[in-house]
């Protein structure tokens, strides 16, 4: 996978313009970015390397061409990345002519505002860089990559979803949302968390993906790589630790469903090595009834972690 | 990957909604292995012989049990002919708050009746709500009808009944489809049943698959609130200056001459841009930049017109609101509209009517509308809006009422008097609203 060097629509498949439904979603989401930056006044992007972050930049980049993308992007740096991610993140980066504010996790641990897990899992110590990021930058509307098909409890939650002074969603002051007329008013102290994606599901995503030439980390493709089991998922060795006592290295084919903190972000054995095969892959998990394999509870615990991330978001 | 379709679902508790939006997940394959694997083992603990699919959908229960906040949830799922994005509003507490935010933006919306009760009291309200919204078509799904013995007459009663009700309302005959279901067993959902012979109309999702989808109105005059000005003032790019937003109503292409509102000049169209290029024409929903021939002064707030069918352009609005916020609204209340993209101080200056959507009779100068009514009102803005009535373009008759001073959302707004109101004069106005363009 490599990134357009210059357009979004560098590639061929934007000519053949797209199917109807992905390109009403598109518009949606185009129409989301453009509210924000007409409404607020610091917005910000939150980055994680994933595809859903990595979409949203995309779609940023096409909201505003051929201006630069008005706003920076934020990434929550927990120091258990992937590297192929922070280097895909600087390529995109530089490529794109964006602004790229990065919150180390490391900073908070090395002067004592967080401190280590117990199992080393970063994944949760993300939630105070970002919200003191926030404060500190007065960053007002903050858009996730969040989409309201990825779970139940996501079913409700809104396009301008308001959070008050302490990062928190409180149900009770959550605002009706009516036709397309978004509501971004919030006192001073607190922030819209923005999700243009609330309307695609996961299959719309990688449609569009495949459709568009989006580019993501080379994770998310079928690769060999030594792997170790724990706890039923498919780890990898990284600067977040390796193989305990007792856990066996082999060489497998695998990809990733999801990026995150490399102790607990595990692999699942595929050999899917385009989008194509990617789309087939996630579109047979659907079929799955029942009498669920093995393959199926790996599946949901990628799901897990999703939700876990989607915390952070 | 088809069209994309907005639908709302709306019944009363118990009519069978979760299990019947359960069943659709379910048959067209859109519920992932994982949570189906909860709902049928969730089922087997149950001791039931087939799974519960309202579980696939269900927490509103809980909710309700913990008192939480009851909310529109959206549901998606997909056949290779469309997509389709569900709003499904639960009844029951707060009915018109779910019914007005699921109706805005649906195409289409399904009211399920219990075959044993037929059109109650709460399927007429929910009609009204999902009329005055201006949704453009109806589907009643007459469920359990396996608890009825798959008896026609029965099904041609509550057909009738409902038909009669939402011609009273607006809907043409062909705007309304009646299909009887069972969410249960499965009956003229997806699958055709043979349990119901003497029913010969398409099956729910069939209806959903084939119904028209495009924009209401095709011939609908331009509309196009202008969002953000991009400016790139690059190397590449030092003169390029476009409006950026989406198209509203109708469409646009290179050369047509637009009206910009509110300051009321003519221009001519450049290019209608966007990051795959320029497009020829660009229509209703989509996200586009519109270059114009002539260097004016333009900023977000305002907005481009058909030259020949312009909005109307006026600081007083004789609008239509449902009230969505615990404290009731009074007379001289001071509060932000915002419609389309730009955002003005307003006064509400009288309560004309309260509307009781149950008897489509209105009560004449009420003194507060509380949560959940719907009422007639005049609205004075501090700076001129250009609308359209409601029930013309519902892009452009929509605003919403805002709080000053915490900025939530108190009121849906429609401009006009989207129902028909039998009974009730209109009161004089106060001035006529300021018409046409440069009268500002
Ligand atoms: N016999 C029969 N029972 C149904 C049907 N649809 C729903 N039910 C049952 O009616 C009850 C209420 O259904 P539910 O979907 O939870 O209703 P909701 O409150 O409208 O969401 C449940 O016990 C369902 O199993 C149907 O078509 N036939």
């Amino acid at each position: 996978m490599t990134i357009h060097a210059t357009t979004p629509a560098g590639g061929g498949a934007a000519e053949s313009r797209t199917a109807p439904a992905p390109r009403a979603l598109e518009s949606e989401a185009i129409h989301v970015f453009r509210e924000v930056a007409g409404e607020f006044d610091r917005p910000v992007i939150l980055f994680s390397g994933g595809k859903d972050s990595t979409l949203l930049v995309w779609l940023a980049i096409k909201a505003f061409w051929p201006a630069p993308v008005p706003f920076p992007l934020l990434h929550v740096d927990t120091g258990h990345n992937f590297p192929e991610v922070l280097e895909f993140r600087d390529r995109l980066v530089a490529e794109h002519g964006l602004r790229l504010v990065v919150a180390e996790v490391e900073h908070w641990l090395a002067d004592g505002r967080l401190v280590e897990r117990p199992d080393g899992t970063r994944n949760p110590l993300q939630t105070v860089p970002l919200l003191d990021s926030i404060a500190e930058h007065r960053f007002d509307a903050v858009f996730g990559g969040g989409r309201r098909d990825e779970e139940r409890a996501r079913a409700k939650e809104r396009v301008f979803s308001l959070r008050n002074s302490f990062g928190q969603w409180e149900p009770r002051r959550q605002r009706p949302e009516l036709w397309n007329l978004y509501n971004g008013r919030h006192q001073p102290g607190e922030h819209v968390r923005v999700f243009p994606l609330s309307n695609w599901t996961e299959l719309d995503v990688w449609a569009y993906i495949a459709r568009e030439g989006v580019p993501l980390p080379s994770l998310y493709f079928a690769h060999e790589r030594e792997v170790f089991a724990r706890d039923g998922m498919l780890l990898t060795s990284g600067p977040w630790g390796g193989p305990r006592d007792g856990e066996a290295v082999r060489r497998a084919t695998v990809r990733y469903r999801t990026v995150g903190d490399g102790s607990c972000t595990g692999a699942v054995e595929s050999t899917a090595s385009t989008v194509d095969e990617v789309i087939d892959e996630v579109a047979a998990s659907r079929l799955t009834e029942r009498g669920a394999t093995r393959a199926d509870d790996r599946l949901s615990e990628a799901a897990m972690e999703d939700r876990k991330k989607e915390g952070y978001f | 990957m088809g069209q994309l379709l907005r639908l709302a679902t709306a019944g009363s508790v118990d009519d069978g909604k979760s299990t019947l939006v359960g069943r659709l997940l379910y048959d067209t394959k859109s519920v992932l292995a994982d949570q189906l694997d909860a709902v049928h083992r969730a089922s087997v603990d149950r001791g039931l012989a087939t799974p519960d699919l309202s579980l696939l959908v269900d927490g509103l229960r809980s909710e309700r049990e913990q008192g939480i906040t009851i909310d529109v949830a959206y549901r998606y799922f997909a056949t290779p002919r469309r997509s389709f994005v569900l709003a499904d509003t639960p009844g029951h507490v707060q009915y018109t708050r779910n019914t007005v935010t699921g109706a805005s933006t649906a195409q289409l919306a399904v009211l399920l009746v219990d075959a044993r009760k037929g059109v109650v009291e709460q399927t007429r309200r929910h009609a009204a709500v999902l009329a005055l919204l201006g949704v453009p078509r109806l589907v009643l799904a007459v469920n359990k009808i396996d608890l009825v013995d798959y008896h026609e007459q029965t099904f041609v009663l509550i057909a009738k009944d409902f038909t009669a009700h939402a011609a009273a309302l607006g809907y043409q005959d062909a705007d309304v489809l009646s299909v009887p279901v069972s969410a249960l067993v499965g009956d003229n959902v997806v699958d055709r049943s043979d349990r119901t012979p003497w029913y010969q109309g398409p099956t729910l999702l069939e209806h959903l698959e084939t119904v028209p989808a495009e924009e209401e109105r095709p011939n609908a005059p331009f509309r196009f609130p202008v969002q953000y000005v991009i400016r790139p003032r690059t190397p590449e790019h030092p003169d390029y200056r476009g409006y950026a937003g989406q198209v509203a109503a109708g469409s646009v292409a290179a050369g047509d001459e637009v009206l910009v509102l509110p300051g009321g000049q003519r221009c001519r169209v450049d290019r209608v841009h966007t990051a795959d290029g320029d497009v020829p024409r660009a229509v209703a929903g989509e996200s586009v930049t519109v270059l114009l021939s002539e260097d004016v002064d333009i900023a977000r707030g305002d907005l481009f017109a058909a030259v020949d069918r312009p909005p109307r352009l006026t600081d007083e609005l004789d609008a239509t609101v449902c009230w969505l916020a615990d404290q009731p609204l009074r007379p001289g209340a001071r509060v932000l509209v915002k419609h389309g993209t730009r955002t003005v101080h307003a006064l509400v200056a009288d309560l004309l009517a309260r509307f009781d959507e149950q008897r489509l009779e209105s009560t004449a100068d009420p003194d507060s509308v509380r949560l959940n009514e719907i009422a007639r009102v005049r609205v004075r803005t501090a700076r001129p809006l250009a609308v359209d009535d409601y029930r013309a373009c519902r892009r452009t008759g929509a605003f919403l009422v805002m709080d000053p001073v915490d900025g939530s959302t108190l009121a849906a707004g429609l401009v006009g008097s989207p129902l028909p109101l039998p009974g009730h004069a209109r009161p004089a106005g106060r001035g006529e609203p300021v018409d046409g363009v440069g009268s500002s």
